[in-house]
């Protein structure tokens, strides 16, 4: 997008924000994505609410997490979340498909204003056993049932301690982790662990497991992943959404891209928005070495255009953990200050070695990975400047093509193929003097 | 050592610090989509020109010399990240205003970039500085120990530079070891363009460093160790700016433990 920009320099630099329009046809969500892991993070001075989701698909019984949290932290600082509010923000945030129809080139008149933005819509525990054991130098801070889950708050001095303790009660570890829960350790991060309660999840009835959340108080505005990246079965993708009040969040010790947006793309991207959204994605991935972190949304969650969903409740954002909404009344329909930016990267240990660490930034400018198709006008030529029309057509959909090939790595015959325009690389079948001397 | 471009030697270094800030900012513009503010190009370099310009009549100086600003403003195009027209405005002011403002002897106090960022950081919310922009590629790291270098030795300060990067290596990979962390993670705190940034731009500045050899590796050694306080201890961003900005206050007191004669710009010496 800066490109463009660049291109008009000053003129339109503060007058594109709200200029969006076209009508919203499709959304990509985090569903696309094979061992997808959503966290939500709410922050505001140092305070954190961490909200964890994964899309664990196996038997429940096999299910069980090791969280490494910065700081202390105690009983009431765990809680379940609601899945569905992590759905709706997934789609909030999700990179659209717009179309757009061409105009009867004959006829000439005003372009409309673009169309009214949403208003935000209406939506939508644990017993506790207290005991304080210790062995291999890890004592139970605290145990107890919450949900569907068996947690145990754990405080350890030494890693070895911690690994012999969680290989000895049943958590997979994988083989490198020691050396990871070591540095963890001598870093005073405290780790609490979460298994499934059988007889709670059916009692429940829930058919997948319910996000885990953690509020605590730390400067360290990180996300741990360096545990994460020990399994041994490739790439991890990861989406975080930060809810914050001033502005976006970006990582400091990666870089972070802006993923390509706003481009007219061919007519068939409509069926397959899906695939297309996933190769872009990979083909982004593997552009910046997978050293990079992608900005696929930023926006002020009082509206979005166009939207993929309806932004957030007051309701669901108190659930997430926005705390500073807390005291807000529902009859009060005063701006909502939240900030919804999210991220997205696929990494592993060589690419990603450290944790992510973050920074909240004064950026209020919106960001949303939108991609737009263009129907043409298909009437009678009864102009000059329909027959015009026609002729451009072919530059036009020749430049869709190689930006779709550019942007997803897909194979330009094939597009041209599909899109049913002629093979060879120029905009139609005729030469140049033809078009310089036979118009018509 | 002779220079590489021994002939070049009299010009002054200003001229290619001018030229390779510029070349940064240009790839970093193209090449890394920096999230640069398109006035910024315009309102910090013209405003910076025109402050210097406006203390040299106000102190009726005799030679006005725009290549100080012009630099201070690069700088500042390459790390300030604003959406405020306001703060473009007044952050050259601030940097340049330092310059006159907070001085000793025949130097001033702040590195003027430094102290612009770090006074907007505090007092404002507006402002921030985007340490990731430059990603961790080693190619990256290489062009700009190359082009760096060149500029700190030809005005002779390669020995800050030098000192502070191995003095904030020795830092990093002594934490690395105690934690018993791979090294493929000081690796990656090191390769940052952030850092080389810093440490080839920034902290070699002539004219706020001390005097003497002795007292410019002391000061690189608190600089380097003031950046991992606020990085490891503190948790917070933007630890090379704060130390850096913290640690000059110091500098006349190592310059009076420690004196030497003060850095002359070489078009100065031969007048």
């Amino acid at each position: 997008m800066k490109h463009s920009l660049w291109a008009v320099l000053l003129l339109i630099y503060y007058s594109n924000v709200h200029s969006f329009c076209g009508f919203y046809v499709a959304k990509a969500d985090t569903q696309l994505f094979n061992k997808a892991s959503q966290v939500v993070i709410v922050r505001q001075d140092d305070k954190t609410v961490l909200t964890m989701a994964n899309d664990f698909k196996g038997d429940p019984q096999e299910f069980a997490i090791v969280i490494p949290v910065p700081t202390f932290i105690e009983e009431g600082q765990i809680h379940i979340g609601d899945k569905q509010i992590i759905n709706h923000l997934d789609n909030y945030t999700a990179p659209r498909l717009v179309e757009y129809f061409d105009d009867d080139p004959c006829r000439v008149y005003l372009r409309e204003a673009g169309p009214a933005m949403s208003a935000a819509p209406k939506s939508e525990s644990s017993d506790m056993i207290r005991s304080k054991k210790n062995s291999h130098g890890v004592t139970i801070e605290a145990e107890y049932t919450i949900g569907e889950y068996d947690i145990l708050i754990l405080s350890a001095q030494q890693s070895d301690g911690l690994e012999q303790w969680l290989i000895e009660n049943d958590y997979k570890i994988p083989k490198k982790a020691n050396q990871v829960l070591d540095s963890y350790i001598r870093q005073n991060v405290r780790f609490f662990v979460a298994k499934v309660n059988l007889t709670e999840h059916s009692k429940l009835g829930f058919s997948y497991l319910r996000p885990i959340q953690v509020a605590y108080e730390s400067p360290k505005f990180i996300l741990p992943i360096r545990l994460g990246t020990l399994n041994a079965d490739g790439d991890q993708e990861l989406f975080i959404y930060t809810l914050t009040q001033k502005g976006r969040v970006e990582t400091t010790n990666y870089r972070n891209v802006k993923l390509p947006s706003n481009m007219e793309l061919p007519l068939f991207i409509k069926k397959e928005f899906p695939d297309f959204y996933r190769a872009l994605f990979e083909e982004q991935v593997r552009k910046q070495s997978m050293r990079a972190v992608f900005l696929e949304y930023a926006w002020d969650m009082n509206w979005c255009d166009p939207c993929a969903a309806d932004p957030l409740s007051v309701e669901e954002l108190q659930e997430l953990g926005v705390f500073w909404l807390r005291d807000r009344r529902p009859d009060n329909w005063a701006e909502l200050d939240v900030f919804v930016t999210r991220l997205h990267l696929r990494y592993n240990a060589d690419t990603f070695p450290e944790d992510l660490i973050f920074q909240e930034t004064s950026d209020r400018e919106n960001f949303q990975g939108r991609y737009i198709v263009r129907h043409p006008w298909e009437g009678k030529e009864t102009c000059d400047e329909a027959k015009q029309y026609r002729q451009q057509l072919g530059v036009r959909y020749e430049g869709e093509a190689r930006r779709l090939a550019d942007l997803t790595g897909w194979d330009i015959q094939k597009i041209r193929q599909k899109m049913k325009i002629p093979e060879e690389g120029t905009p139609d079948s005729k030469t140049w003097w033809q078009r310089l001397w036979h118009r018509n | 050592m002779k220079p590489l471009f021994a002939h070049l030697h009299y010009y002054d270094p200003r001229v290619y610090q001018i030229s390779i800030l510029s070349t940064l900012l240009i790839y970093g513009l193209f090449f890394l989509d920096f999230d640069v503010n398109p006035w910024a190009i315009i309102l910090i370099p013209s405003t910076a020109i025109l402050t210097q310009y406006a203390y040299h009549r106000y102190l009726s100086l005799p030679i006005f010399d725009a290549k100080s600003p012009l630099i201070s403003a690069l700088s500042l195009c390459l790390l300030l990240r604003t959406n405020s027209i306001t703060l473009l405005l007044l952050a050259p002011i601030i940097t340049i205003s330092s310059k006159f403002l907070f001085r000793w002897r025949e130097k001033h106090l702040f590195n003027p970039t430094n102290f612009g960022l770090v006074t907007l950081l505090l007092l404002t919310e507006q402002i921030w500085v985007s340490p990731g922009q430059w990603g961790n590629g080693t190619l990256l790291a290489l062009l700009f120990a190359g082009l760096g270098s060149w500029v700190i030795y030809q005005a002779n300060r390669a020995d800050i530079t030098l000192a502070f990067l191995i003095f904030y290596a020795i830092i990093l990979f002594g934490r690395a070891s105690w934690l018993g962390d791979p090294l493929t993670i000081p690796l990656h705190q090191l390769q940052s363009g952030a850092l080389l940034l810093f440490a080839f731009f920034m902290l070699s500045d002539p004219k706020t460093t001390p005097d003497s050899r002795a007292g410019r590796l002391l000061f690189a050694l608190l600089v380097a160790l003031g950046a991992a306080f606020v990085q490891f201890w503190l948790y917070r961003t933007n630890g090379l700016l704060w130390s850096l900005a913290f640690f000059s206050l110091l500098t006349p007191i190592i310059d009076r433990l420690l004196p030497n004669q003060p850095y002359q710009w070489p078009i100065h010496k031969e007048k």
